[in-house]
């Protein structure tokens, strides 16, 4: 058996998302902008995909969801556009991110930082959770911008981002979140919460990989970050990916319709996993279920580096995510791990499981036994549990230099 | 970056078979107690290194004849992915049958070799190298415990890039001798800092005694230094050619003062030195002329000469004086 529970990373399509698209590639490939009818034969399809999204969100009509090439295209243009518009060509000095965000932010951030922007890079909690009251207390009257990821890609965590809406209404700065880990997972209501501007991507909710969107909150001004035609109502230059913008409005749709339900089976499943998992000594899993994403879990096995148990898991067709920083390019520890500031024994023994609405029930014993099977060869091979004790002297310091 | 980095290389595929087979079933894995070693009047070492907190640790068992100093058996238990697990498995295998002296001559590179499936191709990718360092240094450590020395007394040099085993005095010379500027160069020269990175600066992997961006920079300093004293020696010993620009100028005023200038001052006149730029075939100094000297016939044609011939006889033949 094959289990996917890299969910977090990418999703499979869903079959029916790719029915949606198969029209637009070798029957109406017409461009949209054309007068002719090859071109307008695409509109009553991506008007739909626009309808979709607006209802998958509950976007009101006065804002704009702009489809972008993937969520990291739509970070960037929030971040670089409100540099430009509000720093470079404004009184404002000042960005607030979280230490924890994807790279598409803090990589900017960073690349911001360097042209003179001011960032303010926020702590979380150890459940890895950006407290509101942090983020008021670094508001300052140079604030351009907040960005808070909605849901952690790691630990799955949930920010109080109807709180921090608030503040930062409150304060008069814009807000911007990264929604990737949220769309599709949880409910998120664009009316009920204040936040201008929201990044998405399509292959993180069963929809495809190269399509993502920025929603524009009542349709306020942005700088384009792509300059070109007038795509996209002038905001978003670059012919519209038709068969791609087609398949992220059917996938918001499949994925938000009935969530709660939906939440309700793919949670059951999860905490069916985690709970056999934690019957497992030695273990545990960050943040409390309430506060996450019903698909993830992020665990600690003591004794057992996460690139070793990948490999192990790998070696039973099961496909899950470390933070170990062993399986990284770099060798850096994972800063998502660094900053929950647990032990640092975290980022070497984390192992991320995250599922989707397509996981089984028997995809799941798959994985617990195979799991705990995995766990006990290699903590067999762990020093950490070796009985015999090293010679008097032989003791190791703590991660000492080596000579 | 090229054609080849643009997918960017798994992790995985990049590991020997010998790897991926040692990970899976280690031959070497497992404990010997006090008895075992008893029962067969040897000694047993057990020594560790790292920790589960710093990402790897080994625990390295020894069961040692006292006659002989031969390390008759060896297991190993590690906390860490599957290149420290393999390279700790082949290091028991490497360790067995040799005396404990014999051991600590074992280096991380004879461990990644005798992990490649052949020799020309290494085991495991470049950032995965520091895996083996550790086997390396917990043979110290044991071979430490067993003769009653500290495991440094073992390391004769000071070893700056331990994936490369690299040492300072190794860089420094090839830094001075090839004329290196950049931390790239260094590793296409040495293999330094080629493999998990924590040597370059700070903030790596592990912390460092030295990092290959302070050697750079103190070596690159003491060569500025050393050039510029030879320059100054070459000053004091006459050998204008390779004096610094600066002395080049100073020499020349010392001279124009010493033997020119009075006389242009006695006809009212005065002249500076502008720039001296030195080429393939000529020293070319450029001088302006001040006062009655502006304008005087025989200053283009006497007293140039005049000033050109003092200073090829005092400081060098390839001197070409142009007033401007």
């Amino acid at each position: 058996m094959k289990v996917y529970l890299d969910n977090n990373a990418t999703t499979m399509v869903d079959p029916l998302v790719v029915e949606v698209m198969q029209p637009f590639f070798s029957e109406i490939y017409g461009n949209p902008n054309s007068l002719h009818k090859f071109g307008t034969a695409s509109h009553p399809a991506l008007s739909k995909a626009i309808d979709q999204m607006y209802k998958a969100l509950n976007a009101s009509d006065n804002d704009d969801i702009v489809f972008t090439s993937c969520a990291t295209e739509s970070n960037n243009w929030v971040l670089k556009s409100i540099f430009a518009d509000h720093i470079v060509s404004g009184d404002k000095n000042h960005i607030i991110t979280t230490e924890v965000e994807h790279p598409s932010v803090l990589a900017a951030c960073r690349a911001l930082e360097k042209e003179g922007a001011k960032v303010t890079y926020l702590p979380v909690n150890s459940e890895g959770v950006v407290e509101s009251h942090v983020v008021r207390s670094f508001i300052t009257d140079k604030t351009a911008l907040v960005s808070v990821m909605w849901a952690s890609n790691e630990t799955g965590m949930i920010n109080p981002i109807k709180e921090i809406g608030e503040i930062c209404k409150e304060k008069g700065v814009l807000f911007h979140s990264d929604a990737v880990q949220a769309i599709g997972k949880i409910p998120v209501d664009l009316q009920d919460v204040h936040v201008d501007f929201v990044s998405m991507s399509a292959h993180k909710f069963h929809g495809p990989k190269g399509v993502g969107a920025l929603y524009i909150r009542n349709s306020q001004p942005l700088s384009p970050l792509l300059h070109g035609g007038e795509h996209m109502g002038g905001r978003r230059s670059g012919t519209l990916n038709v068969p791609y913008i087609v398949a992220m409005g059917k996938a918001i749709e499949l994925a938000t319709t009935n969530i709660e339900e939906k939440m309700a089976s793919i949670r059951a499943k999860r905490d069916r996993l985690e709970d056999s998992l934690l019957e497992l000594s030695d273990t545990f899993v960050v943040g409390n279920r309430k506060n996450r994403t019903p698909n993830t879990i992020l665990i600690s096995i003591r004794g057992v580096e996460g690139e070793g148990m990948l490999w192990d898991l790998n070696n039973g067709q099961i496909g899950a995510s470390t933070g170990s920083a062993c399986a990284s390019e770099d060798l850096q520890a994972n800063t998502v791990m660094l900053a929950i500031g647990a032990d640092s024994e975290l980022a070497h023994t984390g192992i991320r499981l995250s599922l989707s609405r397509f996981t089984t029930d028997s995809e799941i014993d798959y994985a617990i036994a195979h799991f705990k099977k995995a766990v006990a060869r290699l903590r067999a091979i762990s020093s950490s549990f070796a009985k015999v004790g090293p010679t008097p002297g032989g003791e190791s310091k703590a991660c000492e230099l080596h000579h | 970056m090229a054609k080849n980095d643009l997918l960017g290389a798994s992790l995985w595929d990049a590991y020997s078979n010998k790897v991926t087979t040692l990970m899976n079933n280690p031959n070497h894995q497992g404990e010997i107690t006090e008895e075992e070693a008893a029962a067969h009047s040897n000694r047993l070492i057990v020594a560790d290194f790292g920790a589960e907190s710093c990402g790897d640790a080994v625990r390295l068992y020894w069961e040692v004849d006292p006659k002989t100093d031969i390390i008759v058996n060896s297991k190993f238990k590690s906390f860490g992915c599957g290149t420290a697990i393999a390279s700790s498995d082949i290091m028991t295998e490497l360790c067995v049958g040799k005396t404990v002296k014999e051991a600590v001559k074992i280096t991380n590179i004879d461990v990644e070799f005798a992990l490649r499936d052949s020799p020309e191709i290494p085991a495991v990718p470049p950032q995965k190298m520091h895996c083996s360092v550790m086997a390396y240094d917990v043979i110290k450590k044991a071979a430490g415990l067993y003769m009653g020395v500290d495991s440094e007394s073992f390391e004769e040099e000071i070893i700056v890039c331990e994936c490369a085993r690299v040492s300072l005095k190794t860089l420094q010379e090839v830094i001075k001798l090839n004329d290196l500027t950049t931390i790239e160069q260094i590793t296409d020269y040495t293999k330094a800092g080629g493999f998990c990175k924590s040597c370059i600066r700070p903030g790596g992997h592990e912390k460092r005694e030295y990092y290959l961006v302070d050697i750079l920079r103190d070596t690159r300093r003491e060569m500025d230094e050393e050039k510029m004293k030879a320059a100054a020696d070459a000053g004091a010993k006459g050998s204008f050619e390779s004096m610094t620009l600066v002395q080049q100028i100073k020499a020349i005023d010392a001279q124009i003062d010493e033997s020119v200038r009075q006389f242009l001052i006695m006809d009212g006149g005065d002249m500076e030195v502008i720039d001296v730029k030195p080429s393939d075939d000529y020293i070319d100094v450029y001088i302006r002329y001040l006062g009655a000297c502006n304008g005087c016939a025989s200053s283009a044609t006497g007293t140039l000469y005049a000033i050109e011939s003092t200073l090829k006889e005092k400081l060098s033949k390839k001197i070409r004086v142009l007033p401007i």
